[in-house]
């Protein structure tokens, strides 16, 4: 291997932090791998002849005369049609028992795609799900997270919008996953006997944080493997985001780096686009989509992970216990798809974009009907039939059980229109009442 | 004899070079990475050492590899073909890039050097011209694109010499220039200019003195932006800040738009170069792309090209203006220029102002904003550059350092509200935190008692205070309740929810409603305060709930229909019958 020849060793280090070393060595290139003690280590910064290099599974134990060798080349790994169906770990290892991948080695955290050469993303992804396919529908090419607090089902959703979604592949990138979530997904895929579609990168909180680092850029080697050589429509899944971008600030915090807004790197904004814009629809068909976790602290989007997260992505979900149906739904406020009107109407039935607007004005028109009555205030017919229809929306559209078609999705909602208000109420265009408006 | 260093530094895409000659500010260097070429910029000087930022990737540089200087900084190529471009914020050819993926290192030429331009003369030998005076036309488009004096030129010059009518490629000699010394020098079809220089081959800036159209309600109305004028979006995400600009792009009464897409979104760009070629120009019946030139530089292209774009954008935007055209530049969004100014000044470790940005962060601002504006040229035609930046603030809180030093130096400010868009009211600027300084212009208002009606502005304002008179009343009803107010509170609140659903309000995916002339927005707002300038009985709040929603739903019908349609007239027929009854 060419690699072998650059291969230098080094047994002085200079300094040594939590989560970095520093040391005197030459011919050294930036983002090259080495090993530190065994470790596997990343160049992140040379000044004259000193290199610094961030050692991935945390620097305990490493001593100042440790051996430190550079490799010669920036993370790479092997991707093929083998890696359907196998479990990896951080660094592309197996973790499930099976075989090393045989293959030709990548570069992971390559180049982007011309944006001239991308396609506008068209295809819709059905995933059953009302709060998402009426309300905020999803599209091929797409990149949008769901903002949720720790406490609320978002793994189990993911897991059913990957095993419904029409696709390819899912690739699962798991970043600090309690081992009972890992094992979940594993259960989810296998039960479904999905295994041979999906590939999975875990690093779960029983390893080192740092790690995590390298996730999303292996789980995303793998999809654009999938996606441009194969022409596939691959599905990546990334949780949790959050635990990632706390590991990139643990790294600039070693560096001494000066930190911006919430303790994060000032950097966190182009990190995270970096991930999030290899969401792609490629001109030959394929196509990599992405959905993400980020956990919120106590629904805090201010925060600066959701809110640089929030400029890039196109759209967000969030998940809410109502109280009305006991059920926990895609809140219709919050909730967005920015792609959703590249297919609603298109891709799917004309009146489909006003029956979701009317929906949800309605819906916000139950919400101050519900503060006046929290308040102590005379309801009016009006804020009376509004609570009613909230209910009923709620339980028959925005919770996250339902699995039904987009058509039956529409015909519920002029269903329940026509049985709480007047056409001219729900001001939906003459054209389209006239042609779906249903009698109560 | 260049310049030439080495390496001798690398975090990220901050470089640091020993160098062995002299190095000017913001001068470009190529690092060698084997037979890659990385295009860099000084950004700071300390002895023999510069910091450099690298506009690609820097992944298996190594300290001592070499660099080269180039004596110049980062300029743009000007000429005709720009427009209908896409650009990266280096000016690379985006479409004549090979293969799916960018490369690093590959670097295109911005014009085409073979295409015919049918030429036209407008100089005469013997004619005496400084910089920016039009020496000839060619036909871009439908656009009379101007071949000027190169605006490097310092001094008066003499036509010597200039081409006869014909069909030229763009580094053709179209004439030749005797300067006050003697010194012939030649003229072609494309000249260059250093971006971050403001071009000031003009000789006059006046106050702007008339509106642009957008065809948006709000801003038209309600916070009118002059041909000339500055202003900017900021807005939490999920508000509607791109659906609001896209619609500003396709609709403004602009002869150029530039787009730089800073630091967004891959697909927002796909979402133009694919739907913009079939669009038509509302003003000129052609198609949007020929007028419309795109500087792309996404969240995940390099970081320091996206500095670099935007003054890129600005820079093609002067070239049209000298022409004596109507220029519109849009950039979405500074804040993410701002954030690559904090990001290498963050790597260079210099002290940071507030929230970590650079100190002089607000100066930038500010001197990038005063390149918009109008201009008299040297010939007494005037041009102009309409700038709209959008800023995405953090938190959506507006008391962040973008917000407020974008503030100072915009003179429109239209605050997207994320209640408003929580409502689905879009789009979703804010009646009234939103302002237009240009309202107060004496130019302005004249121009608009001349070319939309006597006491415009009044009843602008008019409207703005029944809207915030509105806004009190609603905020008493859910203090007191439906019953505790008078039933004159229950009216003013309906009539502010009229002016919101019927005028401020508006459908950006709906054909008709999309696009509002201001002849339109004259109509339904006179019909609009006629209707809140009389005074109804109602038994009780209900009635008078049921009554302005059932009014609203037939305005909202006929902002749906056709001008003055048939079926327009028929829902103007009902209103006046609830009004009258």
């Amino acid at each position: 291997m060419a690699a072998k020849a650059y291969k230098r060793t080094y047994t002085s280090l200079q300094a040594i932090t939590k989560a970095t070393v520093s040391l005197k060595a030459e011919g050294v290139a930036n983002d090259e791998l080495a090993t530190v003690g065994g470790k596997l280590a990343q160049v992140v910064k040379t000044k004259g002849d000193t290199v610094t290099l961030q050692v991935f599974s945390g620097t305990e134990g490493v001593a100042s005369n440790a051996e430190v060798s550079f490799l010669g080349e920036p993370p790479t790994m092997k991707v093929g049609p083998q890696l359907s169906g196998r479990f990896f770990n951080a660094y592309g290892k197996p973790i499930d028992g099976g075989p090393e991948i045989e293959g030709e080695a990548r570069q992971v955290g390559g180049p982007s795609v011309n944006p001239y050469k991308r396609k506008q993303p068209s295809e819709l992804i059905p995933t059953g799900i009302a709060g998402i396919d009426l309300n905020n529908t999803l599209v091929s090419g797409q990149k949008i997270p769901f903002f949720a607090d720790p406490d609320q089902p978002y793994n189990k959703v993911m897991a059913d919008v990957a095993l419904r979604a029409d696709v390819d592949k899912i690739i699962l990138g798991g970043m600090g996953l309690s081992n009972d979530d890992y094992l979940f997904f594993r259960h989810e895929f296998e039960s479904a006997g999905a295994l041979d579609k999906i590939v999975s990168f875990v690093n779960t909180t029983e390893e080192p944080p740092v790690e995590r680092l390298l996730i999303p850029d292996m789980a995303l080697c793998a999809a654009e493997y999938f996606a441009v050589d194969c022409n596939e429509k691959v599905l990546v899944l990334l949780t949790d985001m959050t635990l990632y971008a706390d590991a990139l600030s643990i790294v600039s915090n070693r560096m001494d780096q000066i930190p911006s807004k919430d303790s994060m790197p000032g950097s966190l904004y182009s990190d995270l686009a970096k991930i999030y814009e290899k969401a792609v629809q490629l001109p030959d068909g394929g196509s990599i989509t992405i959905i993400a976790v980020t956990t919120l602290n106590d629904g805090d989007i201010t925060h600066a992970i959701p809110d640089n997260t929030g400029y890039i992505t196109e759209g967000q979900l969030y998940l809410k216990a109502d109280s009305d149906s006991g059920k926990v739904i895609v809140d219709p406020f919050r909730s967005l798809s920015r792609l959703k009107q590249l297919v609603q109407g298109k891709k799917t039935r004309e009146d489909h974009s006003q029956v979701m607007n009317a929906g949800v004005r309605l819906y916000a028109d139950a919400q101050n009907a519900k503060t006046k009555l929290e308040n102590g205030f005379d309801l009016s017919d009006y804020d009376l039939r509004c609570l009613d229809y909230a209910k009923e929306y709620a339980t028959r559209l925005l919770s996250i059980d339902v699995n039904i078609t987009i058509e039956q999705m529409l015909d519920t909602a002029w269903e329940i229109f026509g049985k709480y208000f007047t056409a001219a109420e729900t001001g939906i265009k003459q054209a389209l009442v006239d042609k779906y408006w249903k009698k109560a | 004899m260049r310049t030439t260093g080495k390496v001798n530094g690398i975090v990220s895409n901050l470089v640091t070079v020993t160098f062995d000659g002299p190095v000017s500010e913001n001068e470009l260097c190529y690092i060698k990475l084997g037979d890659t070429l990385l295009l860099a910029e000084v950004i700071k000087v300390n002895g023999n050492k510069a910091s450099v930022q690298v506009f690609e990737s820097t992944r298996g540089l190594k300290n001592g590899d070499s660099v080269e200087f180039l004596g110049r900084m980062l300029e743009a190529s000007l000429g005709p073909g720009l427009l209908s471009s896409i650009y990266d914020g280096l000016q690379n050819n985006l479409k004549t890039m090979t293969g799916v993926f960018l490369k690093r290192g590959e670097y295109t030429e911005a014009l085409d050097h073979e295409k015919l331009w049918d030429f036209t003369p407008l100089a005469s030998v013997g004619d005496r011209v400084i910089a920016a005076d039009w020496l000839g036309e060619v036909k871009e488009g439908w656009l009379p694109h101007k071949i000027m004096v190169p605006f490097k030129f310092r001094g008066e010059y003499t036509v010597k010499s200039i081409a006869p009518a014909g069909a030229y490629n763009i580094d053709h000699t179209i004439a030749v220039l005797t300067d006050e010394a003697g010194e012939d020098v030649e003229v072609t079809m494309v000249q260059k200019w250093p971006v971050k220089l403001a071009v000031k081959a003009y000789k006059d800036k006046p106050r702007p003195q008339k509106i642009m159209e957008t065809g948006v309600r709000v801003i038209d109305t309600f916070n009118p932006i002059a041909e000339g004028g500055t202003g900017f979006i900021p807005g939490p995400f999920g508000c509607g800040k791109t659906v609001l600009q896209h619609a500003i792009a396709k609709q403004g009464e602009a002869d150029v738009i530039v787009m730089a897409a800073c630091g967004e979104r891959a697909n927002e760009v796909v979402e133009i170069f694919t739907e913009f070629p079939e669009l038509i120009d509302p003003h000129t019946g052609r198609h949007l792309m020929e007028r419309t030139c795109i500087i792309c530089n996404t969240s995940n292209m390099p970081v320091a090209a996206r500095e670099a774009s935007v003054y890129m954008a600005m820079t093609i935007c002067e070239y049209y203006r000298a022409m004596g055209l109507r220029c519109l530049l849009l950039a979405d969004s500074t804040s993410r220029w701002a954030q690559a100014l904090r990001e290498m000044s963050n790597r260079m470790e210099e002290l940071p102002g507030q929230d970590a940005f650079p100190v002089d962060l607000s100066a930038i601002i500010a001197t990038f904003y005063s390149r918009a504006g109008m201009v008299v040229l040297n010939n007494g035609r005037s041009g102009a550059i309409t700038f709209i930046g959008t800023v995405s603030p953090s938190g959506g809180n507006l008391k962040e350092p973008v917000t407020e030093s974008t503030k100072k130096a915009a003179r429109c400010f239209y605050a997207l509200e994320q209640n408003r868009a929580d409502q689905k009211r879009y789009p979703s600027v804010n009646p009234i935190d939103s302002y237009s300084k240009y309202l107060e212009y004496p130019e302005i208002i004249s121009y608009l008692d001349e070319t939309v009606e006597r006491g415009w502005v009044d009843k602008v304002m008019e409207a703005k205070n029944l809207v915030r008179r509105g806004k009190e009343m609603a905020d008493q009803i859910n203090i007191l309740g439906d019953d505790g107010v008078p039933m004159s509170y229950h009216e003013a609140f309906w009539k502010s929810e009229l002016i919101d659903f019927a005028f401020l309000q508006q459908d950006a995916f709906d054909a008709i409603d999309a696009l509002c002339p201001i002849e339109r927005q004259r109509y339904m707002l006179d019909l609009l305060l006629d209707i809140c300038h009389h005074k109804f009985e109602f038994e009780n709040f209900e009635e008078c709930r049921h009554f302005f929603k059932e009014m609203i739903n037939i305005l909202r019908q006929m902002n749906y229909s056709e001008f003055k349609s048939e079926k327009f007239n028929d829902y103007q027929q009902q209103l006046n019958k609830m009004i009258n009854s």
